[in-house]
């Protein structure tokens, strides 16, 4: 998914925090060009986070191994195509009809490269599976056809919806004539995202409500299911100076809206990300008070009104 | 099809010509077929039928998917195209056309009179028939078709409208049909093998067919296990995957795929019997490494049972899990790649011609090889993390599929229709829709690599924009690929009709094996009345 800049299309900020704003677009602009994030389109993204660079690395590793076993075989096969043609009056050896020793080779060569292929792969296993000293924990829950997100620890009590955009929405209707790349982040933009901080170990509760869903964002390379009756878990930390925007989707078959339910991450300093957890937390309290006389209604908790 | 039966030849005088009318004449010689040729020729056509209406809605599929925006289909109607093109294909066209070739095949090639039991085998056969309308006909009930996937997950397909017990019961009589052409394939096999034929001389694709056999016998009485739940779950109040109620999803997926990988290898060992019958021909040389051939087979379908947990990385699987599936998964690499190499070694030092058939093994070998290759990309757990539910998995298993599993149905056809019919077909059309099918093949189902690998997810009507090049050039190898199908119906209709007549051997040039060679072309009605002679 494309990192974008923090730039927000819901709702407007205040001021102080352009400053903030500016030096992580300062800082994307160093990490942008500093390594591709993006996927180039042919490839797995690179990654912002360890086990994302880990999993690029692995896919090369096993993709260049690949790559030389086929030159070898399909170089071997181009080649008796070529030499061995009956118009051109090649003549057929029908004694070659077996051979042990070259079985034995060729199964015990392909079980090696495995085995080099299963070691770091094992490896990455366990790295993947280490939830342990994690330092924010989120329950995510998936619904047809949005994403709940819930947090814990010291952002405890921040609990809100995250929904396809309007403007993405309208233009996927039907027939809707709305050209898609008129949309920024067409099918990639939420109304309110996930927000977290970069170097930190998150971790992620998910389970879901209605039918399977999975949450899943390439660029850090966190796929999970999000199952009903059950708690998933996966950890990832953003690395440090990769503060951004980065988007996934849905990766489960959930139904009529299943490419519309995407999944957009915040990813902010550990500092912006405290502001960002006072600002949530005092506008939770706000929307709890009684309506004061003289201004309207307190709105509803699940409006989205309020400031981020 | 009047021209596809006996011309009683000198081979069979002594039985036929006095206490046999030859075959029944008009629709009753259909319907109460009990000819494993005329059996053989039904589930071909109906095979034909069902590979043009499943194409039919991949073809729609692709122009939704041509660009970004939704142009033609709501994401509901979509869904059901997905789920209905994989049901199709899998049920409807490449399993009957493999049993089709098994019907005619096996018997020749083990030099047996018929089948071992030819009235279930005509049941067998008219199942599906009636499984189909009743699976297609539920697009006119509300809710329509089910839109869950192939792989119908509850609860996602708990939420199916009216259609669901259609569905459900159409794959009860599908299954049924398959085991019991299994039964029929295995007590032939077995029973029924002319004097002389011991298990080691019998030739490939009857061995391929006798171990697909067991793998269906072992799957399909599972999936119809895991489909009578969701019945029950659906209708009878039971919670078997319902967790408020106690029950759990994720069992459905064990279950489900632990017949739904086997299913993938019932869907592919008989091609591979299919390339080693014809490879040896064109190549003018016997198949390198017979016996390991065979035991290759009977491997990859032993451990086709222990690595259903690979299609389940993503749902939270226990490390120890993670670890065996990946092992496992890799495993089956070596046996495979011990075929590709025999089959290489058959083609070195041979003396190679390119007939229709031979092309198609050919492409088989190279393109199956690329799915496979994708095959242990996607097996590495950790980065399944990033290719699970992604166009990289879509890539993969469409070219296993369709230059592989689909391929060698052709070249099959190619290979053997002269033998059915008594007539050579229009080799230059032939060798056009080999040459459209290739190429197009490849347009359409390798950009889809670098679409999951950039990250979009399969199962979707639309997507973001920067998926859009691929997408269309897929699209258009898609129609090029759907269009070139046409000269295939072509080419067999007008081969069924006449031709320039064939020998018994077909293929004087080259090198064919096997009993069937024996026969004339096409064979007398009622063919090995007395066993053959085996040297």
């Amino acid at each position: 998914m494309r990192v974008t800049s923090g730039i927000d299309h819901s709702t407007s900020r205040p001021r102080q925090r352009i400053s903030a704003g500016a030096l992580c677009l300062a800082a994307l602009g160093l990490a942008a060009k500093a390594g591709a994030n993006t996927s180039n389109g042919y490839n797995l993204p690179t990654g912002v986070t360890d086990l994302a660079q880990d999993m690029y690395g692995l896919h090369m590793e096993v993709f260049w191994i690949c790559v030389g076993i086929a030159v070898v075989v399909f170089g071997a096969m181009i080649y008796a195509l070529v030499k061995f043609r009956h118009s051109q009056g090649a003549v057929a050896d029908t004694t070659m009809l077996h051979s042990t020793k070259v079985e034995i080779i060729w199964t015990i060569v392909p079980v090696l490269i495995l085995v080099v292929m299963a070691i770091p792969a094992a490896d990455l296993i366990l790295k993947q599976e280490d939830t342990r000293n994690s330092e924010l924990s989120i329950r995510v829950t998936g619904y047809q056809w949005k994403w709940e997100y819930n947090y814990m620890n010291a952002a405890q009590g921040i609990d809100f919806f995250s929904t396809l955009a309007r403007d993405s929405n309208f233009a996927r209707q039907l027939n809707s004539g709305i050209d898609p790349k008129s949309v920024p982040n067409y099918l990639l933009e939420v109304d309110k995202p996930l927000v977290i901080p970069s170097g930190t170990k998150v971790h992620l509760l998910l389970t879901s409500q209605d039918v399977i869903h999975a949450w899943w964002v390439p660029d850090f390379g966190a796929k999970r299911a999000a199952i009903p009756g059950f708690i998933n878990e996966l950890w990832f930390r953003v690395d440090p100076g990769k503060e951004g925007v980065y988007r996934g989707q849905c990766a489960a078959l959930c139904g009529r809206d299943h490419g519309f339910m995407p999944v957009v991450v915040d990813v902010r300093t550990p500092e912006e990300f405290k502001k960002w957890v006072e600002t949530q937390k005092t506008a939770a309290k706000q929307a709890a008070l009684p309506a004061p006389a003289a201004a309207p209604a307190a709105p509803p908790p699940t409006a989205q009104a309020l400031p981020n | 099809m009047a021209n596809v039966h006996a011309n009683n030849t000198a081979h069979d005088h002594a039985h036929d010509d006095h206490d046999h009318h030859g075959p029944a004449t008009g629709i009753k010689r259909w319907i109460f077929a009990t000819n494993h040729k005329d059996i053989g020729t039904m589930y071909l056509v109906f095979s034909l039928i069902m590979f043009f209406i499943g194409g039919f809605m991949a073809m729609l599929i692709r122009v939704e998917l041509f660009k970004p925006g939704l142009q033609l289909l709501d994401p509901v109607t979509f869904n059901q195209l997905t789920t209905n093109h994989a049901l199709i294909m899998i049920f409807g066209a490449v399993m009957p056309a493999f049993v089709g070739l098994a019907n005619w095949m096996v018997p020749l090639q083990v030099g047996a009179p018929d089948m071992a039991l030819p009235r279930m085998n005509n049941f067998s056969f008219w199942l599906l028939p009636f499984a189909f309308t009743l699976m297609l006909s539920s697009m006119f009930v509300p809710g329509g078709m089910a839109a869950a996937g192939w792989t119908m997950y509850p609860p996602l397909v708990l939420q199916t409208g009216d259609s669901f017990p259609m569905l459900i019961f159409a794959i009860h009589m599908m299954g049924a049909s398959s085991i019991m052409g299994a039964i029929n394939i295995i007590v032939t096999i077995m029973n029924m093998r002319a004097p002389g034929m011991n298990l080691l001389k019998m030739p490939l694709f009857a061995w391929s067919w006798l171990i697909t056999a067991y793998l269906l016998i072992a799957v399909m009485p599972v999936l119809a296990g895991a489909v009578t739940m969701l019945l029950t779950d659906h209708f009878f109040k039971t919670s078997f995957f319902n967790a408020a109620g106690g029950g759990d999803p994720v069992m459905f997926e064990h279950i489900f795929w632990f017949f739904g990988h086997p299913e993938v290898y019932i869907m592919i060992l008989p091609a591979f019997g299919i390339i080693s019958e014809i490879l040896p021909t064109f190549a003018r040389k016997p198949l390198f490494g017979a016996t390991s051939m065979i035991y290759a087979i009977a491997s990859i379908a032993f451990l086709s049972f222990i690595v259903w947990g690979h299609h389940m990385f993503v749902d939270g699987m226990p490390v120890a899990a993670q670890l065996f599936y990946m092992m496992s998964t890799m495993l089956i690499a070596v046996p495979t790649g011990v075929k590709v190499f025999n089959w290489t070694a058959t083609l070195w030092r041979g003396s190679l011609s390119f007939e229709p058939p031979m092309l198609f093994a050919l492409a088989f070998l190279f393109l199956f090889s690329i799915g496979g290759f994708s095959g242990v990309m996607l097996a590495i757990v950790p980065v399944d993390f990033q290719y699970n539910q992604t166009y990289f998995v879509v890539a993969h298993f469409h070219y296993v599929l369709v230059p592989g599993a689909i391929f060698a149905i052709m070249g099959a056809v190619y290979y053997w229709i002269p033998k059915w019919t008594g007539h050579m077909y229009n080799m230059k059309l032939a060798t056009w829709h080999f040459w459209l099918s290739t190429i197009f093949v490849n347009v359409l189902f390798f950009p889809q690599h670098f679409l999951g690998l950039a990250g979009m997810p399969r199962r979707i009507p639309d997507y973001a924009v920067q998926f859009t090049d691929w997408n269309m050039v897929s699209s258009i190898g898609g129609f090029g690929f759907g269009l070139s199908q046409i000269l295939f119906a072509i080419v067999i209709v007008q081969c069924i009709r006449g031709g320039k007549k064939a020998s018994a051997k077909v293929w004087d040039d080259a090198r064919p094996n096997g009993l069937e060679w024996t026969l004339s072309s096409p064979p007398p009605y009622h063919s090995f009345t007395t066993a053959p002679d085996i040297k």
